[in-house]
């Protein structure tokens, strides 16, 4: 008699293993992706277009013709000038990122061509420290810019940072300074200085170089602000507007230039450079 | 721990000067021990100053009653004109600015400004500046420069403000713009540390030829609460952040990031404004006299210069 009755199945939801360095499931929306494909696509998603976080090398590579034809300051240490020690010391954070980023701390500067053009570049590596400011990034870009002037070439620096480096305590913060006042030096010798933002992009960044380009360009849905989210809502205790301090919110707030696509980037910038040098 | 300290030496200053009240008027030698007293008097506040931990100066900076730009411009400076607004979108007053006279010649001065009572305090943001204030601190620098006057800055707020106007109004670019502008700003600017100094929000008016801070000042990249919050996952290890972050006076004349410390009166500089704004005005005077001297171009290139050098790094 129990011919209608529906056999019980029980409902298993089996997480699917994803074999490493072969699929990537999209943070955006969920698809699975083959990383080969993803690669192949600037690492952007072919269903949603979300952008995935690439490294510095890989913006090198993306932007210049034969990514960087000589990398600079590849030898500068952090040399924990307080001594800073929290439920880590600074030391140990330095030693774990460079094992596992590489020693270069949390930007790649160097020379290259954009369609044959020479320009110097630097590109911010996340992963280091969650790309955060120290003295390297400081006196990295300082000679950076130096190169700029010297060579009169056009500068190009591609951030991702959550801001200035704490454990560096006031040397972090006057690298907002120290690196403004290297961009004031460019400006001075009448040379681009072209400022792309990825995701993402706060604090002590964005409160120096990241905001000072003569154009500023950012990737779609890039979180960009001066403040953290978290800070904002625990300041203000409301909830924050939907797109707040995404890309698009900057752009119709009047602090972007354009949203370009990492697939457009590369033309984007040459097209730009053709204009101002 | 300091203030309670502070009241006593008041005490004991307020009973040596009856000793010696009493030892003229009734002609007894009292000379031992007026001797003994101010002997004691020192080495206590010697060793008041030597243990103030880092977070104690933090309080010290945080005071209420301490003095506020608009009290030093008042103290040091005549002819006070204060101008307002940034010409885009309003005038904050979380930023003070205006043409004065400072030791006999026209300067511009620009400051942050906590209020005294609640009112004050809502009415200014509690001294935390939104974008319009460093638009209006950089027009005011611009104008300084355009008729050779000497920018002087205070510095005194816990930071930029974290809000959501701030940062469609873009923050981080109003304050980045002030940097490039200070860095090569072709007069003298002289910025002295009163209070807090919060971070990108005190930078924002501190890029500076010389550097100034008060003994009880603090200046860091972030709060010691907000650091202990990330780092320690816990505000109540501010103390700690405190001690880790050296974010003293004495600290950042060590790592060479600052230029002189102004001294206080042993309790803080609220005990005895008028002398503490008497110390400022010395230290100002000395160091702009000896900036006018500088030609534009060599200011803009030593103070381009002393940026440069800063951070601490190993080569391999």
């Amino acid at each position: 008699m129990s011919w209608f009755k529906k056999p019980k199945q029980k409902i298993t939801s089996q997480k699917r293993e994803l074999p490493p360095d072969v699929w990537e499931k999209c943070d955006g929306c969920g698809e699975i992706l083959y990383s080969g494909r993803l690669a192949e696509n600037d690492h952007v998603c072919p269903t949603c277009g979300h952008h995935f976080r690439i490294d510095a090398l890989t913006y090198a590579g993306l932007l210049l013709d034969e990514g960087f034809e000589e990398e600079f300051d590849t030898g500068l240490r952090s040399a924990d000038p307080l001594g800073f020690v929290d439920s880590k010391s600074y030391r140990d954070r330095i030693e774990a990122a460079s094992e596992e980023v590489g020693p270069e701390d949390a930007i790649r500067t160097g020379s290259g061509r954009v369609d044959g053009r020479q320009v110097k570049l630097g590109a911010m590596e996340f992963r280091f420290i969650g790309g955060s400011m120290g003295s390297v990034v400081g006196e990295k870009i300082r000679r950076l810019a130096e190169r700029a002037v010297d060579e009169r070439d056009p500068l190009i620096i591609v951030s991702a940072s959550g801001g200035a480096r704490m454990q560096e305590g006031i040397y972090s913060l006057m690298q907002m300074a120290k690196t403004s006042a290297a961009l004031d030096r460019v400006a001075d010798a009448g040379l681009p200085f072209l400022s792309i933002l990825t995701h993402p992009t706060t604090g002590g960044v964005t409160a120096s170089y990241a905001m000072l380009g003569d154009v500023i360009l950012a990737e779609p849905g890039a979180l960009i602000g001066f403040a953290g989210p978290r800070v904002i809502r625990e300041t203000i205790r409301q909830d924050l507007p939907e797109g707040f301090q995404r890309s698009e919110f900057l752009l119709e707030h009047g602090m972007v230039d354009q949203i370009v696509p990492r697939g457009e980037l590369k033309e984007r910038v040459s097209v730009l450079l053709g204009h101002m040098c | 721990m300091a203030l309670e300290r502070s009241e006593k030496f008041e005490k004991m200053r307020e009973r040596l000067t009856e000793l010696k009240e009493l030892s003229s008027r009734e002609g007894i030698d009292m000379s031992e021990q007026i001797e003994r007293l101010e002997d004691q008097l020192d080495a206590e506040q010697a060793d008041a100053v030597a243990e103030l931990s880092r977070y104690d100066r933090v309080k010290l900076a945080r005071h209420q009653e301490r003095p506020f730009t608009l009290d030093y411009i008042e103290r040091l400076c005549d002819d006070w004109v204060e101008l307002h607004g940034d010409r885009h979108y309003r005038d904050d007053p979380s930023i003070v600015g205006g043409w004065a006279s400072f030791g006999g010649r026209s300067v511009m001065v620009i400051g942050h400004q906590k209020g005294r009572d609640m009112k004050e305090n809502l009415a200014r943001n509690f001294g935390s500046p939104h974008p319009e204030g460093y638009r209006k601190a950089e027009r005011l620098m611009k104008l300084a420069e355009k008729f050779g006057r000497p920018v002087l800055t205070f510095v005194d707020t816990q930071g930029a403000y974290p809000g959501i106007g701030a940062e469609e109004r873009g923050q981080a670019e109003a304050i980045a713009r002030n940097l490039l502008v200070m860095a090569g700003l072709r007069t003298p600017i002289i910025a002295c540390v009163i209070g807090e100094g919060g971070s990108g929000g005190a930078l924002g008016i501190a890029v500076a030829d010389r550097v100034l801070m008060l003994e009880n000042a603090i200046y860091s990249v972030i709060s010691p609460e907000g650091c202990a919050a990330i780092l320690w996952r816990s505000r109540d290890q501010a103390e700690q952040a405190a001690e880790a972050l050296k974010l003293t006076a004495q600290d950042l004349l060590e790592l060479e990031v600052i230029d002189e410390i102004v001294p206080e009166p042993p309790g803080g500089a609220h005990t005895r404004p008028a002398e503490t704004a008497r110390a400022v005005g010395e230290a100002l005077e000395r160091h702009l006299a000896e900036l006018e001297a500088l030609e534009p171009d060599e200011l803009v290139r030593l103070r381009r210069e002393k940026y440069f050098q800063m951070g601490a790094w190993e080569e391999a």
